[in-house]
Order: structure tokens, then C-alpha cells, then sequence
């Protein structure tokens, strides 16, 4: 069943207020598209508005968790990662205040709204960034988790949410850790390493490789810096061959980190599926990746290359 | 309260000493700009300010944030008068390698630096973020932020002003450091912001226009501002780029231009006759 990024934002948040009082949610115009009005009237003193100022937005959660609070800044992928980018790094990643960073809306899963307001190049750019941990959540029970384990965590994350519907991966609760991944099912041919709203085109295209012959490991890769780096290095010396798959430009995000890590401690094919080097446009969201190669389809090829690439080195 | 003019002015006095001790040592850093906001750093630190100078971190703490964060040289001269670290740290660390004195402020390096900043136009939304915490934890202390005429330029600073005005942060007081000149030239020149007091005014600050080089003006600012409710304070400080030094006051290329043997002799020269 699909739910909704939205609502199981306002949900992470509402469950965590009784328990980390020091949370203060803040917003840059978007309170009320984010459905977080609820939160508001409930802690009206906990919900902080700055109106449409974005570089404002990071300054002014870099101040509060300056005395000791644990800033919660949401907002559109777009206007709090790659807007504010030089305040996110002068203001919270180089001094490691302790910001929380939630991002809905990332990547072509925007939709009709086009291309300004699809954010593809977040992960490289938050990533590039000494102390910050970049997370992405692939459903609603894993938004709630990630959440969860960033309130825990002191020092700077970002997480990275879908625009509306998900699929319900993680019925309940599930384990959410810095440097963790999930592997969601096991196969000895090659390895998907997956994130956000991939991880369910990842499974998908799972099970149709196995009608064919071809046996994956699909990895819910939630954890993009840190990178689980163990469980990479397992994987590919297990399947010896991989594919990411993201709804992010093939540069800079988990594809390049999955590229960076494995080249320098087991170098295996790696086939990135992502939006490739170029702008999205409108269009819905299932148009926007069958078009932009975001689909189950797409990573059933991308495998098979994989896997044959890997035969061609086996040759030499 | 009793305040000791005379003594805040030797005070005054041995901190701009050692703003042009430290730059001539390392032949780096900021001048003009660190000079023209010495008696606005020395009154807040030897009489406004709550803080304890072995305790940096203390939650009920006075907050200052230097958003022109390339003039730290003053602020580190000050707290090193202030007791934060030995004042030999100024010589030592200051721009250098493996030391605890970066070239811009670094709140992680340097106890009694409140806010990391360099990059223009963020202070002030920190400043609010503070004075916003602080409210939300019920801590009665007061936040300072110090803003270049330059500086003024950038658009954050006005996001900042609409918020801190919206929130209506009376534990908040916005110094803009009007010394005239900037990097290039002349504020009016490079881009003209026209009447600054009314700037500040129209997003709702209580503004007080002074001498930003006497200590009783910027008493008096200090007390309005402490006195006023329900409203953040703008305090316009019209100060003299390199104030202290003939040679230096209202030179642009003292910006950034480190002083050779002979102007540190005897700009040094004229500090020590100023007393």
C-alpha cells in the first residue's frame, strides 16, 4: 500500500516531540505544504517560521542549536540544500552544529512542477561536506526511523524524502543507522544498491531477474555518507558485480559514492541508474521516470550489463 | 552603574596595541575595520556583557557575534584582554598553523567565540537563532551582533532583520559598524544603501544613531536598548575606519593592507602618545 512522505513526516515529528523537548521545527514557507500546521498549533513555541528567506532559515537553526536546541529545519529538497548551500556550509558544517536537515520533494518524483523545483544534485553537494551525514528515506516507516536516529545522532544530517507516495516497504518499525543499509533480498549474481523511491523499482526489478535467471542482492543503501561500508565490500566480492539505482543525477550521489568506495577497495562493474547529466522537466512522476530511466526496466538492463561485464573481466 | 570611562579608554587603547601587533607579526589580516569597532567591543566586554571568562560555556551567558568575521582580530585581542586565553596566544596562534586563532572566527577553535563566521551576511540570522533559543529556554541573556556598512549589502542581513522584528527579539541588539569604506572603496561608491537608520527603522528595529568611538554614547545605546520592549535594537555606529591611527583613518587600501616596519613603529608610536 502507498502512503504519504507528507503525512509521515508530520508523524516522525509529532512522535519525537514528547521525548526530545529540545527540538525546534523550523520553515521557510512551507509549514502548511508540508502539513506541519497540526505541529504548530500544538507547540506553537517549537515551530519557527522565517517566512520565504532560505539563507535565513540555515543562520537562524545554526543559532539555535548554538544554545544547546536541536533544530529540525524542513522544507522543499531544492530550497534547503542547494539554495542556502554556502550558510549550510559556513553556519552548520564547518562549526558541526547540531542541525537536522529534512528535505521532501527531492529528485524528478516532483513531478508536474518541473525542473526548478527538482532536486537532483542535493546528495552531491550536502555530501561533499565534511561532518554531514546524508540519509535517504525509502518509505514512511523508514522516514519516522531516520528521523528518530538523527535526533539521536550529535552533529549535522540530511535526510531526503519523495514529494507524496511511497510504498510501504517497512511495514512498522525497522533499524535505522548511521553507516547501516538493509538487505532486502539476497542473491549471488549481483548486488542493487538502492535508495529512496528506487528501492522499490530495486525489488521489482529483483524479481523479474530471477524469472530470468539472474539471482540479486537488492540493498536499501539508506546511509549515503556514511556509506555501509562493510556490507559494499561483502557484497562485491560475494556478487562481483553492482548496480545503484537513485532518483538523483548520476553524479555525485550514492552511485558516485558506491564508485568511490569500490574502486579503491574491491573494484567491481558498477552501473549507475539515475537521472543522467541533464535537467528534468513536468510531467508525473511515473511519465518523468519512464522517460529519465528511473524504472524497474532500467535496472533489469543495467544488471545485465553488470553481469556480463563481470563475465568479460573473468575472461580477461 | 558605575562606569570608569577613562579606564575603559586605556582599555580601549591596548587593544588596538595589539590588533596591530598581532597583523604586523604575521603581516595578515584586517585592519580598518578592526579598529573602528574597538571602544563598541571594549564597552560591551569590560561592562555590558555577562560571561566568565574561565567558563565560556556558561548557559546564561551574554552572547556576542561577530558577523564581519574578517575583523577578528579585534575580537581576539579583546578576549584575550578579557581573560578568555593568554595574550601571547596573539602572536603565536593568529593565522598560523595547528593553532587555536583561524583567520576568521571559528566558535570550535577559540573559547569566547560565540559564532563561527567569515562568509558576510550569516551573524545576524545566528544571532536571532540565539536570542531565539534562549527565549524558548527561558534564559534571560542578551545577544550582540556586529555588522559591517559593507556587509550590509548582502540579503541575508535584511532576512535576518524582518525575522528578528517578526519575533519581536528585545534580547537582541544589531551594531552596523558604519566606518564608510570597504573593500574596494567608499560604502557610497561600491553600492550606495542610502539612509541606513531609516533601513533599520523601516524593518521595525528601535534605531539609535552614535559616535561609535564614545564610550558615553554607546552607554546610552546600550541602556535604551536594554530598557526597550517588544522590539529588537538597530545601533547605527558611525566609527572611523583605522581609528587610532593618523595614517591609517580612513584609507581604503588599510582594508586589508598589513602595515610595513616603519607604519607599525609608528602607528604604535602614536597609540602609546594617545594615553
Amino acid at each position: 500500500m502507498k502512503k504519504s512522505f507528507r503525512s509521515s513526516l508530520i508523524n516522525a515529528i509529532a512522535k519525537n516531540a514528547e521525548n526530545y523537548p529540545d527540538m525546534i521545527v523550523l520553515n521557510a514557507d512551507s509549514a502548511r505544504a508540508l502539513k506541519l500546521t497540526d505541529f504548530s498549533k500544538a507547540f506553537p513555541d517549537r515551530m519557527i517560521g522565517v517566512g520565504i528567506s532560505e539563507a535565513d532559515l540555515i543562520g537562524t537553526a545554526a543559532g539555535l542549536a548554538a544554545t544547546g536546541l536541536v533544530p529540525v529545519v524542513v522544507g522543499f529538497s531544492m530550497f534547503v540544500s542547494e539554495k542556502p548551500f554556502e550558510q549550510i556550509r559556513q553556519a552548520i558544517a564547518y562549526p558541526n552544529l547540531n542541525v537536522k536537515i529534512v528535505a521532501t520533494h527531492s529528485g524528478l518524483c516532483v513531478g508536474q512542477d518541473g525542473a526548478t523545483h527538482q532536486a537532483l544534485e542535493d546528495m552531491a553537494v550536502i555530501r561533499s561536506l565534511p561532518n554531514f551525514k546524508v540519509f535517504a528515506a525509502a518509505d514512511v516507516t523508514e522516514t519516522e526511523a531516520a528521523l528518530e536516529a538523527m535526533l539521536k545522532h550529535d552533529g549535522p544530517a540530511y535526510l531526503r524524502l519523495g514529494r507524496d507516495l511511497a510504498e510501504d516497504i517497512f511495514e512498522g518499525r525497522k533499524n535505522f543507522t548511521p553507516g547501516g543499509a538493509d538487505i532486502l533480498r539476497e542473491g549471488d549474481d549481483v548486488t542493487i544498491a538502492a535508495c529512496g523511491l528506487m528501492v522499490e523499482q530495486a525489488l521489482m526489478a529483483a524479481c523479474s531477474l530471477r524469472s530470468e535467471g539472474i539471482r540479486a542482492t537488492v540493498m536499501n543503501a539508506y546511509s549515503i555518507k556514511p556509506l555501509p561500508e562493510q556490507l559494499l565490500l561483502e557484497k562485491a566480492k560475494k556478487t562481483g558485480a553492482f548496480v545503484t539505482a537513485e532518483d538523483h543525477s548520476i553524479i555525485g550521489g550514492l552511485g558516485s559514492a558506491v564508485c568511490e568506495y569500490l574502486s579503491g577497495n574491491c573494484p567491481v562493474p558498477v552501473i549507475r541508474v539515475g537521472v543522467p547529466d541533464r535537467f528534468g522537466e513536468s510531467g508525473t512522476q511515473d511519465e518523468l521516470y519512464k522517460k529519465y530511466g528511473l524504472t524497474a526496466d532500467h535496472i533489469i538492463k543495467a544488471a545485465k550489463q553488470a553481469v556480463s561485464m563481470k563475465t568479460m573481466n573473468a575472461k580477461g | 552603574m558605575s562606569r570608569n570611562i577613562d579606564e575603559l579608554k586605556i582599555q580601549a587603547n591596548t587593544i588596538r596595541k595589539d590588533i596591530l601587533k598581532m597583523i604586523y607579526n604575521i603581516q595578515s589580516g584586517h585592519l580598518g575595520g578592526s579598529f573602528s569597532m574597538v571602544e563598541v567591543l571594549t564597552a560591551l566586554y569590560f561592562d555590558e556583557m555577562h560571561y566568565d571568562p574561565h567558563n565560556p560555556y556558561l548557559k546564561d551567558r551574554d552572547r556576542f557575534v561577530l558577523s564581519k568575521g574578517h575583523t577578528a582580530p579585534a575580537l581576539y585581542a579583546t578576549l584575550a584582554n578579557a581573560g578568555y586565553f593568554p595574550k601571547e596566544n596573539l602572536m603565536t596562534s593568529f593565522r598560523r598553523i595547528d593553532s587555536m586563532m583561524q583567520g576568521h572566527p571559528d566558535m570550535r577553535k577559540t573559547p569566547g567565540v560565540e559564532m563561527t563566521s567569515g562568509s558576510l551576511g550569516i551573524g545576524l540570522s545566528a544571532a536571532n537563532g540565539m536570542a531565539l533559543g534562549n527565549r524558548y529556554q527561558g534564559i534571560g541573556a542578551r545577544v550582540y551582533c556586529m555588522i559591517g556598512d559593507g556587509e550590509i549589502n548582502e540579503g541575508q542581513i535584511w532576512e535576518a532583520a524582518a525575522t528578528a522584528s517578526h519575533y519581536h527579539l528585545d534580547n537582541l541588539v544589531a551594531f552596523t559598524d558604519v566606518n564608510g569604506l570597504q573593500n574596494d572603496a567608499e560604502t557610497k561608491k561600491v553600492k550606495d544603501m542610502l539612509d541606513i537608520a531609516e533601513k533599520w527603522k523601516a524593518f521595525g528595529f528601535h534605531t539609535i544613531e552614535i559616535n561609535g568611538h564614545d564610550f558615553n554614547e554607546i552607554f546610552a545605546a546600550l541602556d535604551a536598548a536594554r530598557n526597550c520592549k517588544g522590539r529588537p535594537t538597530a545601533v547605527i555606529s558611525h566609527t572611523t575606519k583605522g581609528k587610532g591611527v593618523s595614517f591609517m583613518e580612513n584609507v581604503v587600501a588599510f582594508h586589508g593592507k598589513t602595515p610595513t616596519k616603519e607604519e607599525y613603529e609608528n602607528g604604535m608610536a602614536e597609540l602609546e602618545h594617545a594615553i
